[in-house]
């Protein structure tokens, strides 16, 4: 009697320490997301200045929606420290104002020729998709890692774990889902 | 969202299957080297002798030698395929590394490549280019972080950006699922067999081991160590063949449609990897760089046959890969749910 009472013990105490080590897993693994995605945004924060030189000689009219492209990506700067819904919230408005500069530089025919033009476009949309499959893994992970948390018996381990829900990288409100057109084809 | 249930249970499962893979492989050498020895003791004993039969009998033989050597040789494989199997595959089919894109196409596939990297996950694999005209893909490599992926210039060519990428995907789900350690250790393996089976016939063709000029040493003892030999060529090349199904048939053809699943819960995508597979089997011409043992390697088979259509048993054994009609049938079924989940669909009755 006295074994199988041992027995038992032994594997609650095995499935315990599973269950712990699989939270903790979960949670790197969403840390590690994050840091993928920072590291996209910052090559995103760092094109950016290089393409508003470029464009500037060509279109001298349009310098508020230049300035206001830089002063978006300077506060997405500022803000990446931060929690999940304050970048958040800082990369959708830089990418509305980055939009409103492409929707513009239709405008601009001179522009699409330039081949400058045309490799920073390739970098920015490349830099694009990389923060968009970034954020897909870290969503995907944070999820992962939310449920673990929420089902059945494994929440009874998230206390010991510290283990807290993390955040996902929503889309705020409509406006934001509304991708930028960021195409200076000639045709 | 990717199922990470499925996908652990399926990493779990190649490991294991490699390390049975592994198992399998020497004890199968080292059934045929002691076998060989028994054999070899057995023609050396002299009759008549009394003595036990399992014991120091008046045989010279005592050692087995032919055992160990070949239990070696055979770990000795296992290790070269371990440590270089991926870079065998390679130089095998003639891929090129790209380290500088050269072209519009090469800069494409680097920047496609890096962002299925960052969707799976995992540090951005080595990139390589074959030369052939016919479209295929492949990956390669022991762990995530050592992996290969290598494409033909033929499928840079055929397929747009959106259904590259989906075949890239397909590649590093079968990196993260840790098919492509079992599928580098299989196709080292495979050919590993091949060579000694050739390198056999050389011996005892070239050589003198069969005492062509020792005519006057055939008493009753013969020449023990030529019949033994032959007698091990025979064995090797008849089972040879047999062996490097087995182990092929240890190599589900069901991980197949798992990579599909997974590399389109990468792209979001399934749609994507449905036209490309089309294209693929349209372009019905064989792959002629790759070689025998990598064709579980790609993402189509790069020598299709009519034997590759069924489904069960029987396919496993002749077929690497599962029927593309079934493969692309099943990423449309999962494009209608995407899209019903995403409410893109027209609303019922």
């Amino acid at each position: 009697m006295g074994i199988v009472l041992l027995a038992v013990i032994g594997l609650i105490l095995l499935w315990m320490v599973m269950a712990y080590n699989r939270l903790i897993s979960l949670k790197n693994q969403v840390a590690n997301g994050w840091k993928q995605i920072d590291v996209q945004l910052k090559r995103r924060h760092d094109l950016i200045p290089n393409l508003v030189n470029a464009v500037k000689g060509a279109m001298d009219f349009e310098k508020s929606t230049l300035e206001a492209v830089i002063s978006a990506r300077n506060k997405a700067v500022s803000a990446s420290g931060g929690g999940v819904a304050q970048v958040a919230k800082a990369e959708g408005e830089l990418t509305q104002a980055l939009g409103r500069l492409f929707a513009l530089s239709e405008n601009y025919p001179t522009l699409k020729a330039t081949a400058n033009i045309q490799q920073l476009q390739e970098e920015l949309t490349g830099t694009e998709n990389k923060v968009g499959f970034a954020r897909q893994l870290y969503n995907d992970v944070a999820t992962s890692y939310n449920t673990a948390q929420q089902q059945f018996p494994t929440n009874l381990m998230a206390g010991l774990a510290k283990a807290s829900p993390a955040e996902l990288w929503q889309i705020e409100d409509t406006g934001d889902r509304a991708v930028p057109n960021v195409d200076l084809k000639m045709g | 969202m990717p199922e990470f249930g499925n996908l652990f249970e399926q990493q779990e499962s190649n490991r294991r299957r490699s390390v049975w893979l592994i198992v399998g492989f020497v004890l199968f050498f080292a059934w045929v080297g002691f076998g060989g020895d028994i054999a070899w003791y057995l023609m050396t004993s002299r009759p008549g002798t009394p003595g036990p039969a399992a014991g120091a009998g008046p045989s010279p033989h005592t050692i087995p030698l032919l055992g160990i050597f070949a239990t070696l040789v055979a770990g000795g494989i296992c290790w070269y395929s371990w440590r270089s199997g991926a870079d065998r595959v390679l130089w095998a089919t003639g891929a090129k590394e790209v380290f500088e894109p050269t072209n519009e196409q090469e800069q494409r596939l680097i920047n496609v490549v890096e962002e299925m990297a960052i969707a799976a996950g995992l540090p951005r694999p080595r990139i390589f280019v074959i030369p052939d005209p016919d479209p295929n893909a492949f990956a390669t490599g022991i762990t995530p972080d050592k992996a290969c992926i290598a494409v033909t210039d033929g499928l840079l060519r055929t397929l747009n950006r959106d259904e590259l990428q989906a075949v890239v995907a397909h590649e590093m789900a079968h990196v993260q699922n840790f098919d492509t350690r079992l599928m580098t250790l299989l196709a080292a393996m495979i050919g590993a067999i091949a060579l000694m089976s050739d390198g056999m016939g050389r011996i005892v063709r070239y050589g003198n081991v069969t005492g062509r000029g020792g005519g006057e040493g055939r008493g009753k003892n013969g020449n023990p160590l030529a019949i033994v030999v032959l007698i091990l060529w025979l064995l090797t090349l008849l089972i040879a063949p047999v062996v490097s199904r087995l182990l092929a048939m240890a190599v589900s053809r069901k991980r197949e449609y798992l990579a599909d699943a997974t590399g389109a819960t990468l792209t979001r995508n399934p749609l994507a990897l449905a036209s490309a597979l089309e294209k693929l089997d349209q372009a019905a011409e064989p792959t002629r760089s790759i070689t025998q043992g990598a064709a579980h390697l790609c993402i189509v088979d790069p020598s299709p046959s009519q034997l590759s259509d069924h489904e069960g048993l029987f396919g496993d054994i002749f077929a690497s890969h599962p029927p593309i009609r079934l493969r692309i049938a099943r990423l449309r079924g999962m494009g209608y749910q995407f899209a019903k989940q995403a409410g893109a669909l027209p609303a019922q009755g």
